[in-house]
Parts: structure tokens; sequence; C-alpha cells
């Protein structure tokens, strides 16, 4: 099979968006491409355990951790949120079509080989920690993810 | 040489290709893959994915908003 590859960077941590990324990336490594997904400021969000260990912070970093969605399940539409409505209207119809959910979703690329890189810097902004994010992901900076998109011939920003 | 058949009906854009992909990892070379899909973008889907993957596309049809897709393992 030939090996292409495909990077995306994660920026936002919006439901819609992120499931976007999640689909192309799943739809990729199934063409048998190689996938690799930069996960930077909001996206950082997805990657997050719904319980984290505790972790001791400062009261800022504290802060936007409580601000800030706890895991795929808890992201929200980028329109039509509408206080939490709109959200839950939409992840009530993914589930009667059979569209998997965020977390799945997430599961499923990770099974399929697409590689999850966490942006250190972000991490570090947004005092986000290794213990809170999932497992089976990998540590970077720019350089880390400009090395895999040297070698790709689709690089996507969402 | 042998025949598998999977069922991919309900299942959402990319499910049946993801589905199609694992089995045709495990498929030796000349075993025949169907598949039945209700996802109404797979008949464009299977044909980009065969073209890209190697694997030639034998057969596709379409009854009553079922398509199925016959694949031989390249």
């Amino acid at each position: 099979m030939n090996t292409d590859k495909k990077t995306i960077i994660v920026f936002s941590g919006d439901l819609d968006k992120v499931m976007a990324a999640m689909i192309i990336a799943r739809g990729a490594a199934a063409m048998g491409n190689d996938v690799t997904l930069f996960f930077t400021f909001w996206g950082l969000n997805v990657l997050r355990k719904e319980k984290s260990p505790p972790v001791k912070k400062g009261i800022l970093a504290a802060m936007f951790g409580w601000m800030m969605p706890q895991g795929a399940n808890r992201t929200t539409l980028s329109k039509l949120h509408m206080g939490g409505m709109g959200t839950a209207m939409m992840r009530l119809v993914m589930k009667s079509k059979n569209v998997p959910t965020l977390q799945e979703m997430v599961q499923e690329a990770q099974d399929l080989g697409v590689k999850f890189i966490a942006c250190t810097m972000s991490m570090d902004v947004m005092g986000i920690t290794k213990e809170e994010l999932i497992e089976g992901i990998d540590f970077a900076g720019v350089a880390g993810y400009l090395g895999e998109a040297d070698e790709a011939n689709v690089n996507l920003f969402i | 040489m042998s025949e598998v058949k999977l069922n991919a009906r309900g299942l959402q854009c990319p499910g049946p290709i993801v589905m199609l992909f694992k089995q045709m990892k495990i498929a030796a070379p000349g075993d025949l893959v169907t598949i039945e899909v209700t996802d109404s973008g797979f008949k464009a889907d299977v044909e980009a994915w065969c073209k890209k993957t190697g694997n030639p596309l034998q057969s596709l049809t379409e009854v009553e908003g079922v398509t199925v897709a016959v694949i031989v393992k390249g």
C-alpha cells in the first residue's frame, strides 16, 4: 500500500471542528496514510482526561482548567451552542444517526495508528500537565510538528 | 482464495471505509470482500479508496438504497 502522509493541526476545541478533524484523520488512516494530529491551544482540551488525577497548580492554571472543557465529551459547538441546548441537540442527532461520539472517534483514530502530538508550549501556558491528558500521545513543539509536515502532502489547520 | 461479506449498513462516513480497510489488512491477495453500505457517499468513496490502495473494485451496485461493492485484494 502507498503510505502517503497527512498532518492536521487541531487548534480548535469546538465539537464540530474537532469532529471534522477526526473524520478526516480516520478516513486518511483507512486510505493507508500515516496521519499525525498536532493538538495546540483550545484543541488540547480534547485530550484531557474526564477524571484527571490531582495535580498541584497555581491559581491561574487551576482557573483555566475549570473554565475549559475537560475532555472530548465536554466540547461544545462553535455555532448554535445556545447555552448548551444546541450542543445537546447535536449530540442527540449524532447518536440517532449512528455517528460515534467525539471520544469514540478519538479512540478509533488512535486504534488506527493515528499519531497524536500535544503542543508542550500550549500545555505550559494553559497549565495542563501530561498526567491530565489521555494515554498514548507524544509531546513536542513546533519543530516536531514541522518535521512531520515536511514529509506530508496534505497539512490542515482546523 | 476466500470470500468475506461485511455488513456496514447504518455506519456513517468514514465507518464503512475503515471497516473495509481493517478487513483488507488481514486478507490474502486474490481474496474477495463484499461490503454492504447505506451511506450515500460510499460509491465515490470506495472508488477513490480502491484506486488509492491498489485493490481492484470488481463490482459496484445499488439496490433500494444499499450499495454493494465487491473488492479484490490486490
